[in-house]
């Protein structure tokens, strides 16, 4: 018998179809569960497993607003600064999912990433992650996503307008890239100086000279509107601007960009859909599942769907990342965003956005 | 016993009027409401604890037969297996796929996605469990739980004599249940009678996927496991084997319990046409018993011991059994009904008892004393060898009709 040097290409494939038999095998002994059942009891953050990640801290950074450390599992990738990430949280029994801007700088000696979460009143899951989440809880990640960020090129002239919970994404911004960011503005708006997220770190910049802080205490100084912007930053149309807050904010900044013909210089970004029409509603039927709801005009039917029990795919809930399309196998919906209705004929499966798309009629998903 | 619509003298429900019939109805759906609304981290930390636990007590069970050579390992192992494939049954695969956890939505604990270590894939067993047994519980000819088609269950199906045999095939079942199950889930008898049937495809695509699930079973018990023991494959196998007739005795005996009792009620097809909402929570309420006992025998039943609650909500946590329990008997006895409840051994004592009378003639072991055994030997006996003329010239009719 004769033996040759194996090839590079040769050593790897045998390799692959070994591991493959070998995962094959695990998979017929631990039937009708799978390998990863058994492991995720003991490492639920492994190489390998669905991803999660483990809260390590609750920082809190005003009275309503506090940054989670989180330890996401190894699977993880870096992310942009600017970005998102789901989160998949357990409130009261039930699973949660929710997009929180990533807030600390890229390279944590700890490998730990933070979110920065604002307590909305009556909001389920912020209040759970303000208050109440414990250390060593177990979240469900995807990885980290997103448009608003820094080109690759960074502008000379950068310009931010935020207010509440919007300055999170910046935040994520302004700590990873100080060297990048040579003329910064950031106006900022809060209710009082007390409620500014990152007040003492911001001041601190500014303090230093890597920004120029406007702030905006709203309950005594009132909003601000695109034209008084205009007056506080005079060179306001040369900056490449980046503006995350309530919608009526971002749509009268983008209604003033526009004006002046420089809507391709600012890049907003959104927490919640906007939501302009509502319709009649209708009867969901979830076909394969077999369960039928009534749902009114106004709300999705991610969430018509959800409420009665049905394991429904999610993602964003508010009409981007694509995660809870689903096939509208006959009748029809509305877009909450813009009043468009989709209609569907039998054998169609137009696929429609659960997370912003109504009844508008009797309608029959394929899920 | 015979169905409840027979019953003249001694009908359980003629003193309730359809108003009190509804009131029933009203109050369980307002304590199915009210545990709906209640359900929380509490009940989640519970279930994912019982999975936690049953996966780690399978896992170190099957580690300790690994060395099962050495009769302590073996007997260990084998206890705690069978502990393990009970409570995977139990308390966790029949709850989850009833949609028990579904409100959690958490992908990895749903009836939709679950799967469970038993001979029926779990997409089968969830249409023949809960859509027919538990919309149609204890209606005769309907309810394939009633003696899984193989039993005289009511003193009104005709005796014959191969049902002299029924008590041997309940005990041959009850070893094998996970089997039986999963041939009832196919409906085998009404699907191999003719063959337009046996052709079917959905039925053959049904079999294909029973037989798929019955290989990778026996595969992962008699074949791998065992084999990873090495010098240990023989009794690791007996292990496996004893674990499955183990966990198959267990169950068996649980549901016997649930539905088959003296004293519970069996109902007329007929019956439950046009059924209303409080007309169906009193079927379920008189067509099911209690096993009363400890907390652990509660678990390793799945909580089916609170079968009464069970079956009126059928999709409420199974955790919840045992506060429900209180007020769905404060019911029952307003309303003057009888809540079926006895100890374990009792309650199974009882099933095979109606097991056993009605593998008989009807009223045969009933008016069996020692001093008449001889005569009453000699009447079994013509009945047996006899033809339908001479069977039906002694039968007793059924003693409420």
């Amino acid at each position: 018998m004769t033996t040759t040097v194996p090839r590079p290409n040769s050593v790897r494939s045998p390799l692959a179809s070994l591991r493959e038999r070998a995962v094959r095998l695990a998979e017929m002994v631990t039937t009708p569960l799978l390998p990863v059942d058994y492991l995720d009891l003991f490492d639920p953050l492994r190489s390998g497993a669905a991803l999660r990640g483990r809260i390590e801290a609750v920082l809190h950074e005003t009275r309503d607003a506090a940054s989670i450390v989180i330890r996401p599992g190894r699977d993880w990738l870096p992310h942009k600064p600017g970005q998102y990430v789901r989160i998949g949280i357990d409130v009261d029994g039930v699973r949660q999912w929710r997009a929180y801007s990533i807030t600390s700088v890229l390279d944590r000696a700890d490998g730990c990433f933070t979110i920065t979460v604002k307590a909305i009143p009556g909001g389920l899951v912020s209040n759970h992650l303000v208050h109440r989440v414990r250390p060593g809880t177990i979240v469900q990640l995807d990885q980290a996503t997103g448009e608003f960020c820094l080109p690759e090129q960074a502008p000379d002239k950068a310009l931010f307008v935020t207010a509440g919970s919007g300055i999170t994404p910046v935040m994520g911004i302004l700590r990873n890239s100080a060297e990048l960011l040579t003329d910064t503005v950031l106006v900022h708006s809060a209710p009082t100086a007390d409620d500014v997220v990152f007040g003492a770190e911001l001041r601190q910049m500014a303090a230093e000279g890597r920004i120029r802080l406007i702030e905006q205490h709203t309950d005594t100084a009132g909003m601000l509107d695109a034209r008084s912007i205009a007056e506080l930053v005079p060179d306001l149309h040369e900056r490449s601007t980046w503006a995350c807050g309530p919608v009526g904010m971002l749509e009268a900044l983008e209604e003033h960009w526009a004006s002046v013909g420089a809507a391709d210089k600012l890049y907003t970004e959104r927490f919640r859909p906007r939501i302009l029409v509502t319709g009649e509603g209708g009867t969901v039927t979830f076909s394969k599942n077999g369960t039928t709801v009534e749902a009114d005009g106004a709300t999705p039917i991610l969430d018509a769907g959800e409420e009665a029990g049905v394991l429904m795919p999610s993602g964003c809930r508010m009409g981007i990342c694509f995660g809870c399309v689903l096939p509208l196998r006959e009748g029809a919906v509305r877009d909450l965003r813009n009043g468009e209705i989709t209609t569907a004929a039998p054998g169609d499966g137009v696929l429609i956005q659960t997370c912003v798309s109504a009844a508008a009629g009797a309608c029959d998903i394929d899920h | 016993m015979t169905v409840i619509q027979k019953k003249i003298d001694d009908n359980p429900i003629a003193h309730l009027s359809a108003e009190d019939i509804e009131l029933i109805g009203k109050e369980l759906d307002t304590i199915r409401q009210e545990i709906r609304d209640s359900l929380g981290e509490d009940d989640a930390k519970y279930i994912r604890t019982v999975i936690d636990v049953q996966r780690k007590l399978e896992l170190g069970s099957r580690a300790v037969l690994l060395a099962s050579m050495f009769p302590p390992a073996w007997f260990v192992g084998t206890v705690g297996l069978s502990l393990a494939k009970i409570l995977e049954n139990m308390e966790i695969g029949h709850n989850i796929l009833h949609g028990q956890w579904d409100w959690m939505r958490d992908p990895k604990i749903h009836s939709t996605t679950w799967e469970w270590d038993m001979a029926s894939p779990a997409a089968q067993w969830k249409h023949s469990h809960n859509e027919l047994h538990h919309t149609y519980t204890n209606v005769i000819g309907k309810d394939n739980d009633l003696g899984y088609g193989i039993m005289r269950v009511d003193e009104d199906q005709k005796w014959h004599p191969l049902y002299l045999a029924q008590p041997l095939w309940n005990f041959v079942n009850a070893c094998f249940f996970e089997y039986g199950i999963a041939a009832y889930d196919l409906e085998l008898g009404k699907n191999l009678a003719t063959k337009k049937r046996r052709q079917n495809p959905e039925f053959r695509a049904a079999t294909k996927q029973v037989l798929k699930k019955v290989r990778n079973q026996a595969t992962k018990d008699y074949v791998l496991h065992p084999a990873l023991s090495g010098p240990s494959f023989v009794p690791t196998l007996a292990a496996n084997f004893t674990a499955n007739v183990v966990r198959n005795l267990w169950s068996h005996s649980v549901i016997m319990c649930g539905h088959f009792p003296e004293g519970v009620q069996t109902f007329e097809k007929t019956s439950i046409e046009g059924e209303t909402r409080g007309e169906w929570y009193l079927r379920q309420m008189l067509g099911s018993a209690n096993i009363s006992g400890s907390k652990a025998m509660h678990i390793l039943t799945g909580n089916l011991s609170h079968q009464v609650e069970h079956h009126l909500f059928p999709d409420l946590p199974s955790n919840r059994y045992a506060e429900i329990a209180p007020r769905v008997k404060d019911i029952f006895d307003r309303y003057e009904l009888t809540y079926h409840s006895a100890p374990l051994v009792q309650q199974v004592a009882s099933a095979w008892h109606k097991v056993i009378r009605l593998s008989l003639p009807n009223d045969w072991l009933a008016e069996t004393r020692p001093s008449n055994l001889p005569s009453q030997l000699g009447k079994l006996w013509k009945m047996t060898t006899g033809g339908p003329k001479v069977r039906r010239a002694m039968q007793t009719r059924p003693a409420a009709a």
